[in-house]
């Protein structure tokens, strides 16, 4: 079992009460205060399935309970493949997968955006798409006969530098 | 028929047999497939850490079509969910996409007014084509093919945003156009399982592991002749990702994974050539050779 799933003893003083209020109010995050912790979710995660140390229900009750910080600087809430089974069968219609998508953007906010997002926003900032569509990758499509596809796209990088995505990758802190 | 044809990131560079076979397939329907230039990532990534960035992204390409006065159909789930699901935001809630026509005005970009259908291309050819109209004009059956179709997750879900045109726990409509072929698709259990493609930048080892699963439950079932998926995303899982599952487990998989205008064009009796067969890292060869083409 890795460290982030191990049972801990809670500390009064570290917790937030205020947190899941917080996550009420982002885009997605508006119904976690219905969940009752029955873990459909978790029973159904692919996820959890193979790997520990994820795990949908436990990530509820630590923002019901207020622990922020171990929310948002720790790894599990990247480890969604977003399948949406579980939002599919949420008794509760908590929108689970949207809850995630939301503690990953407000970790982001907070400087701690995955460091595997950042190469992903660079690539997609000078690129427009995640992979580099070079002489080579052309050469490839015109021997089956598909088009040819330029290799910048200059919109998506003025839709990052205008949100402050960039800018925000560049700006990271270390997670713990 | 017209569509605009959104190919997204994966497709063009790692999924070349897939829109090669789309294309074809389209051409044969009589489906007209117009390219989108300039058109680049859905937003689905950047969904992770910025929604406000994927979501203005996503009216980009839902714009282009708009103002191309068609319909915008994807080859990949993950488009296909990712554009769906911005669509069904930005049609609904008239703040939202005011503001987020802010964001693209601030980038530059035109607004989007908010009238562009999202398809993906399995569905389009289910609902505008259908399996009847496909089984005739079939002209090599594929009987005795033995498949386990792969429908993933971003083909139908969330339901809320899709509308349930297809069920997430049993799914469908891939099967009956796979079946339409003369193929037999099997059921295997767990069959909708995730192919753990959304975490691959972030743990890989979980993420291939979740994708072996499902491939072990495929060889488990015995004589089963192809996966058959419609996701660029999904075969990297599983095509691109089976010899390093095969030497961490010692066991042979072999396993071809054809994605369904593939397969539907081998019906058609279309060139396999040109229908891209010759890119799979795990050779089709048994199938070919047991439909002698």
């Amino acid at each position: 079992m890795s460290d982030s799933t191990k049972a801990s003893t809670i500390s009064d003083s570290r917790l937030k009460p205020k947190f899941k209020t917080e996550v009420s109010e982002l885009f997605g995050g508006e119904r976690i205060k219905s969940c009752f912790q029955c873990g459909t979710c978790t029973a159904s995660c692919p996820v959890r399935a193979v790997d520990e140390s994820y795990n949908p229900r436990k990530i509820i009750r630590m923002v019901l309970l207020g622990m922020r910080d171990e929310v948002l600087k720790q790894e599990p809430i990247w480890l969604c493949t977003y399948c949406y089974t579980c939002q599919e069968r949420c008794p509760q219609d908590v929108g689970i997968t949207d809850l995630v998508f939301a503690l990953k953007n407000l970790a982001t906010k907070e400087g701690y955006m995955h460091p595997s997002m950042v190469p992903q926003v660079d690539i997609l900032s000078q690129f427009g798409r995640l992979y580099e569509m070079t002489d080579f990758d052309n050469k490839k499509r015109a021997k089956l006969g598909l088009p040819t596809l330029e290799n910048k796209q200059e919109s998506i990088d003025s839709i990052l530098d205008s949100t402050g995505l960039k800018d925000a990758a560049s700006k990271r802190k270390g997670s713990e | 028929m017209k569509y605009a044809l959104f190919l997204g990131c994966t497709i063009p560079a790692r999924g070349l047999h897939y829109e090669a076979s789309a294309r074809k397939v389209a051409e044969f329907l009589g489906i007209e497939l117009v390219d989108m230039p300039g058109a680049g990532c859905c937003g689905m990534p950047i969904r992770n850490v910025n929604q406000t960035s994927s979501l203005a992204m996503s009216a980009a390409a839902l714009q282009q079509a708009e103002e191309m006065g068609l319909e915008l159909v994807t080859l990949c789930s993950a488009c296909n969910s990712t554009l769906t699901e911005a669509a069904h935001l930005l049609h609904e809630d008239k703040e939202l996409r005011e503001k987020t026509n802010a964001t693209l005005k601030k980038a530059g970009k035109k607004p989007y007014g908010g009238t562009t259908k999202v398809w993906h291309f399995t569905r389009l050819l289910h609902e505008k084509i259908g399996p009847e109209k496909i089984a005739d004009l079939i002209k090599t059956p594929l009987s005795g093919v033995k498949i386990v179709s792969h429908a993933g997750c971003h083909y139908l879900k969330p339901r809320t945003v899709f509308g349930g045109f297809d069920s997430p726990e049993d799914p469908v409509t891939l099967d009956a156009l796979i079946e339409a072929t003369g193929a037999e698709s099997v059921q295997i259990i767990n069959r909708n399982e995730c192919c753990g493609g959304g975490i691959l930048g972030f743990k890989e080892d979980t993420s291939v592991k979740i994708a072996g699963g499902k491939l072990k439950r495929i060889i488990d079932a015995g004589d089963i002749d192809a996966m058959v998926l419609h996701c660029p995303f999904c075969n990297i899982m599983y095509e691109s990702h089976q010899k390093k599952l095969e030497r961490d487990s010692g066991e042979k998989i072999d396993l071809p994974i054809i994605f369904l205008p593939e397969l539907l064009g081998l019906a058609f009796g279309l060139d396999t050539k040109e229908l891209g067969f010759g890119q799979h890292k795990v050779k089709p060869s048994a199938i070919l050779e047991k439909l002698g083409v």
